[in-house]
């Protein structure tokens, strides 16, 4: 159990609350208190607006322990609109054809599960296709 | 700075290996490596290795190799920087010799996969990507691999088996290594055929894990003794750069920046150019990841990488020969063993000892390993000294 792990990143996983750098405005996720771009301190926090399209995607058949339930699934680069890439699994994709570009939105979806049927649910960030 | 040249060599086969052990393993190819250094004694031990304690539950694996093959008393440490762990061993063992601090080093790589079967090989492999914000996500090294296959297919035209050259020229040099995991030669029609891990990377864009140990012995070359009975070689350069670690955080995720800078920086400080390379052990635990080394190691231009492996060009007889023994993907890919192998095996080649595989008169070898997707590059440059 990890509890505190997950605890602690709560403001990204739920609402992809990364920084903004007060010195160059550059848009950070996920926070690092560290701008990658000026190598200024960036501590101001930054809600993301969840929208942005697929830079690349693949689905995953060999799945890692905690995912072996959930295999295949797509994970993908998400290109955000203020700049940043995310890794995200997409998901509610229906028969919809992934492609690169596609445009696609954050939605909180379940993770995983942490160890046995009695352990805590990880709730995050998942991406999909945008609601016309 | 301190010559420093590989006296000792020693490898075991690569493969799964169910009656040996994490410390057996090292300690085979750590007892071949000082026999072949006519028994030089090593004052330092450095150890390669990504996993022992997610895999066999064991950590402090420098001191455990080190007191298993009989060393105890002397500096034993392990590195660990995901698939460049033996490759930043040999970097250490390197430094401390060309220091000054010790005369002989002994630089041991060692992974033992089959301790552990199933999911938890990748969620192991996993806890190499940035665990926060790629590995509970559900993405593995190979899934990264795959990101970047799909991109560099959208951004360049790969067609769909565009990679296969370099699959089918690592399996043909393995069929000459007698230390390979696979020894024989695959077809394009198997490569085309071969199921998928993490669409667009099937099964054969895949390095196999596997167990195995490599280890080299360093000295200065005035400590060789009297009779070395081998061509000498010399290691010329050591260079290590570090990246972001989650492939998100790139602002170009298809340029190998860490691998390009630490191939500049190894090829200055050997005072060679790219023309004077006879050979590049390149990092081929994905196929993607040989493209994009060639390219990042500037011998071939951004996009163009996997024409060099169509074209014939990396193999044998190509212009850069690469993964002349069989690299990762045929070899195979014993995680933290992984840059010392290649170190061994450039000094095979080298010295004149690479059999079938043998390039004619190899005098320089680049060897590259990377940790992740080059979020770590440590290239070395081996060179003949005679």
């Amino acid at each position: 159990m990890e509890i505190p792990r997950h605890w602690r990143l709560k403001q990204q996983r739920y609402g992809l609350v990364g920084e903004v750098c007060p010195h160059c405005q550059v848009k950070v996720f996920p926070p690092r208190d560290v701008c990658p771009n000026c190598g200024g301190e960036a501590r101001t926090p930054y809600t993301f607006s969840g929208r942005g399209e697929v830079y690349s995607y693949t689905t995953i058949y060999e799945a890692p322990a905690g995912f072996e339930d959930k295999a295949p699934y797509t994970v993908a680069l998400v290109k955000l609109e203020e700049g940043p890439l995310v890794t995200a699994q997409l998901t509610d994709l229906g028969d919809k054809p992934v492609e690169i570009g596609m445009p696609v939105e954050m939605v909180t979806r379940r993770l995983r599960q942490d160890g046995d049927d009695r352990s805590i649910l990880i709730y995050g960030y998942k991406f999909r296709p945008v609601m016309n | 700075m301190t010559e420093v040249v590989i006296a000792g060599i020693g490898q075991t086969r690569v493969g799964e290996f169910w009656d040996l052990s994490l410390r057996s393993l090292g300690v085979r190819a750590i007892r071949a490596a000082i026999k072949d250094s006519g028994g030089l004694q090593p004052q330092a031990l450095y150890a390669g290795n990504m996993l022992a304690a997610n895999l066999s539950r064991q950590a402090h694996v420098g001191t455990l190799l080190a007191d298993f093959s009989g060393l105890a008393g002397i500096e034993a440490e392990a590195l660990e920087a995901a698939g460049a762990s033996g490759a930043a061993a040999l970097r250490q063992g390197y430094l401390a010799v060309a220091s000054g601090l010790v005369d002989v080093a002994l630089v041991v790589g060692v992974e033992k996969y089959t301790d552990l079967i199933g999911p938890g090989v990748e969620a192991a492999l996993a806890t190499t990507t940035d665990s926060d914000f790629e590995a509970i996500h559900g993405l593995t090294p190979a899934a990264q691999a795959a990101l970047l296959m799909r991109r560099y297919q959208h951004e360049f035209g790969l067609p769909a088996d565009g990679l296969a050259g370099f699959v089918l020229t690592a399996h043909a040099n393995g069929a000459g290594n007698p230390n390979a995991m696979y020894r024989k030669a695959i077809t394009l029609e198997a490569y085309q055929k071969a199921e998928m891990v993490s669409d667009p990377l099937n099964l054969f864009d895949l390095a196999p894990n596997a167990d195995g140990a490599a280890a080299l012995i360093l000295t200065r070359r005035d400590r060789l003794p009297r009779d070395f009975p081998h061509p000498v070689v010399q290691v010329a350069a050591s260079a290590s750069v570090s990246d972001t670690l989650g492939l998100h955080n790139r602002p170009e995720p298809l340029w190998f920046a860490a691998a390009q800078a630490s191939v500049e920086q190894a090829l200055k400080k050997a005072g060679l150019s790219r023309e004077q390379i006879d050979l590049f052990e390149y990092y081929d635990a994905y196929s993607i990841y040989a493209a994009l080394s060639l390219e990042a190691a500037g011998f071939a231009a951004r996009g163009q990488g996997w024409k060099l492996a169509a074209e014939g060009e990396s193999g044998l007889q190509g212009k850069i020969p690469c993964a002349t023994m069989g690299g990762l993907k045929a070899r195979g890919n014993p995680g933290g063993a992984t840059g010392v192998y290649q170190a061994v095996e450039a000094t095979l080649q080298l010295r004149g000892q690479a059999g079938a595989n043998q390039i004619p008169d190899a005098r320089c070898a680049l060897i590259q390993a990377l940790g992740g997707p080059a979020s770590t590059a440590v290239t070395h440059v081996l060179k003949r000294a005679d």
